[in-house]
């Protein structure tokens, strides 16, 4: 009796848990980060540098801890990364003045320190890669996720410029997932016009400027939480343990149980 | 050896340490048929002093103010030597108290433990169980995020809704007008150390009146009944050591669950840290959508499931009535159940699917409260509010007009 309200209360549960996991309405491109990307972190580090650091600090995280945990030798760090006037073991805020930046951006552009996990790695990669040309715009650009952004599209060189357009898009059914024709599986596809395609090429191709948006997304995912690797090999030592002392726990009450009927 | 015997003895002269480690420890006579039910006890216990510790060290790294909190606690996580553990420890450990408790009072319900003679045992339990949602509450504002301060927000207001004082008292809390600096430091205080104190006291409290009354059983038999020539219940074990071998076993399984969940899943998808939380609080931008931490979220939602003015008073009025209604009428639980069993295992069906039912409702409000509100779920947990009161309010009928199993004399 009392299993089977266990297993009912567990169903009731589960089923539950599946009507909470609801869809969000905007299509965000998967990314799965890799922290063991060294070389992909470090890249990450240096497009944030050159391109995103003038605007967004990382004030929360200091610098010779990101050039240790991503292998950057600190003299190279010094020479090559750091800006100038900082010290290696500073935190990473820039020169500029909250109340300018307002004023040139609409908005202070946020501290990206923890983006990562406000938002998720799918939702940064998307947006870096969802900026549109709109000269309705103060900045000529505008964003597919995120309507109305404020913030220019610095990366428009490398990736070049798009533009949102009428053109033959995949069909989409009311869960966001492309339709398929039941005899031929081809997509099917429709006339859509908001659909954000290349009209200039930039300095790298697609796939080159994929990797690039993965790079800094994945160097974002490590800012955010910079102890998950260290995490993650402190925890299985951990488990271990408890699965060793388990062992001699369960052995330990066994003996002591025998005697008791 | 002897030297140790000779130490004992002076300190026995002097403190009754061996007297008390024999009457809550070795000579506590336990029923010998305890389940696996019975660890959430101790396990709360563990959850406990896990708090109290990490809490210690979080405080020596944490800045306790508007402008410095949210950058302290990333201080913690990212320059304090082993902080990200000390932090995930206790965010983590949060929920765990609350898992564990919520099982161990289910225990409670599924074996009659509140009932004769241990309604003292049950009504220090529900104290604790309201200073630990205080303490909780409290503690949720001060890593001073987005969801942190909008939660505070909206749980504080809610003292507003009281006819006549409501705005005053709301002002009173948060010492302002709104969330701020001064509200942080105050909520500081009271989660480390006011509530803590009250926790602990509490806790030695619960424990005390039931080693004076002895543990319940699965089988609800009184075990005191039946005593061998030198006083000692014959189906009674001491708890040292065989309840303490038996709970480290427990301790491991849970550790193991508690520190995958610390080492590899802190956030756990966003149920005990919430994603919002990892921006700073702003006053000026609210979040789309606020929800409570998972455990409130049954509460939350029987609030927001009323949604009609009475008597001249508005609907939000009624839903903190019906949210306070709700954790209160579990204090008088002891007095609702009429039946002559305590078990579940002697009780009839109509106490067999009116726990299952309340089961359901708990959990069904507990998955509304983290979702916006739709007219459709508003609906539901309507209902499973329903549920969730009939089950206390019609539980002097069932459990007085089921025809129960006889109870064995022995487990």
């Amino acid at each position: 009796m009392m299993k089977k309200m266990f297993a009912t209360v567990a169903l009731v549960f589960a089923s539950a848990m599946t009507f909470a996991s609801g869809g969000s309405a905007v299509h965000l491109e998967q990314m799965a980060p890799d922290l063991h990307d060294k070389a992909s972190l470090q890249r990450g580090m240096q497009v944030y540098t050159n391109y995103c650091a003038g605007c967004h600090e990382m004030g929360y995280a200091r610098y010779e801890r990101a050039a240790n945990d991503l292998g950057i030798p600190v003299d190279l760090f010094e020479e090559n990364m750091l800006p100038s006037g900082k010290k290696i073991g500073e935190l990473m805020k820039n020169a500029m003045d909250g109340t300018d930046a307002k004023n040139w951006f609409g908005a202070t552009p946020p501290d990206l320190t923890l983006e990562a996990r406000l938002r998720g790695h799918d939702w940064v990669y998307t947006y870096l890669k969802s900026f549109y040309e709109d000269k309705t715009r103060p900045w000529g650009v505008n964003n597919t996720i995120f309507p109305s952004v404020g913030m220019p599209n610095v990366l428009e060189h490398l990736q070049g410029v798009r533009h949102m357009t009428c053109a033959q898009a995949p069909a989409l059914d009311e869960h966001g997932k492309p339709k398929f024709d039941t005899l031929t599986g081809d997509v099917l596809t429709e006339e859509q016009c908001n659909v954000v395609v290349q009209k200039t090429a930039g300095q790298l191709s697609e796939e080159e400027f994929d990797q690039v948006a993965y790079d800094v997304t994945n160097f974002l995912v490590y800012m955010g939480e910079p102890s998950r690797l260290q995490a993650e090999s402190l925890g299985i030592k951990v488990l271990l343990f408890i699965v060793l002392f388990g062992i001699f726990a369960y052995l330990l009450n066994k003996e002591y149980w025998r005697e008791i009927h | 050896m002897a030297a140790m015997k000779n130490f004992m003895a002076w300190v026995d002269a002097r403190l009754p340490v061996t007297q008390a480690f024999e009457k809550h420890m070795s000579k506590y006579y336990a029923p010998k048929n305890l389940n696996v039910l019975y660890l959430f006890g101790v396990l709360s216990l563990l959850v406990l002093v896990n708090q109290l510790l990490t809490g210690v060290w979080l405080t020596m790294s944490y800045n306790p103010s508007a402008e410095g909190a949210f950058a302290s606690v990333e201080y913690i996580m990212r320059d304090v030597e082993y902080g990200w553990l000390i932090r995930y420890m206790h965010s983590t450990g949060a929920s765990a108290f609350f898992v564990v408790v919520y099982l161990h009072m289910f225990r409670g319900l599924l074996y009659g433990s509140y009932q004769k003679p241990r309604e003292l045992v049950w009504l220090f339990g529900m104290a604790i169980y309201l200073a630990l949602m205080a303490e909780a509450f409290m503690g949720y504002l001060l890593p001073w995020g987005q969801m942190s301060y909008w939660g505070a927000q909206v749980i504080i207001s809610l003292f507003s809704a009281i006819p006549m004082i409501g705005p005053d008292l709301a002002q009173w809390v948060r010492g302002d007008y709104l969330i701020s600096g001064i509200t942080l430091n105050r909520f500081f205080s009271l989660h480390v150390i006011a509530l803590p104190l009250v926790l602990v006291a509490l806790v030695v409290l619960h424990l005390l009146a039931l080693h004076h009354v002895g543990s319940n059983n699965p089988k609800g038999v009184d075990i005191k009944k039946h005593k061998d020539e030198n006083g000692i219940p014959l189906d009674g074990i001491p708890f040292h050591p065989y309840y303490t071998v038996h709970d480290i076993v427990g301790v491991a399984v849970f550790l193991f669950v508690f520190c995958g969940v610390i080492f590899f899943f802190p956030e756990m998808g966003g149920y005990f840290l919430e994603k919002p939380n990892f921006e700073a609080a702003n006053a000026l931008k609210t979040p789309a959508h606020i929800a409570p931490v998972w455990y409130f979220t049954p509460f939350y939602a029987i609030l927001r499931a009323v949604t009609y003015p009475l008597f001249g008073l508005d609907a939000k009025f009624w839903g903190v009535v019906a949210m306070g209604g709700a954790i209160a009428i579990l204090f008088v639980l002891p007095w609702l159940d009429r039946s002559p069993v305590k078990s579940m295992l002697y009780k009839g069906w109509m106490s067999k699917v009116a726990l299952i039912l309340f089961c359901m409702s708990f959990v069904t409000l507990g998955v509304l409260g983290v979702l916006p509100s739709t007219e459709s779920r508003t609906t539901i947990a309507q209902i499973a509010s329903l549920v969730y009161f009939l089950y206390f309010i019609l539980m002097p009928f069932y459990t007085k007009w089921e025809s129960t199993k006889p109870v064995p004399e022995r487990v």
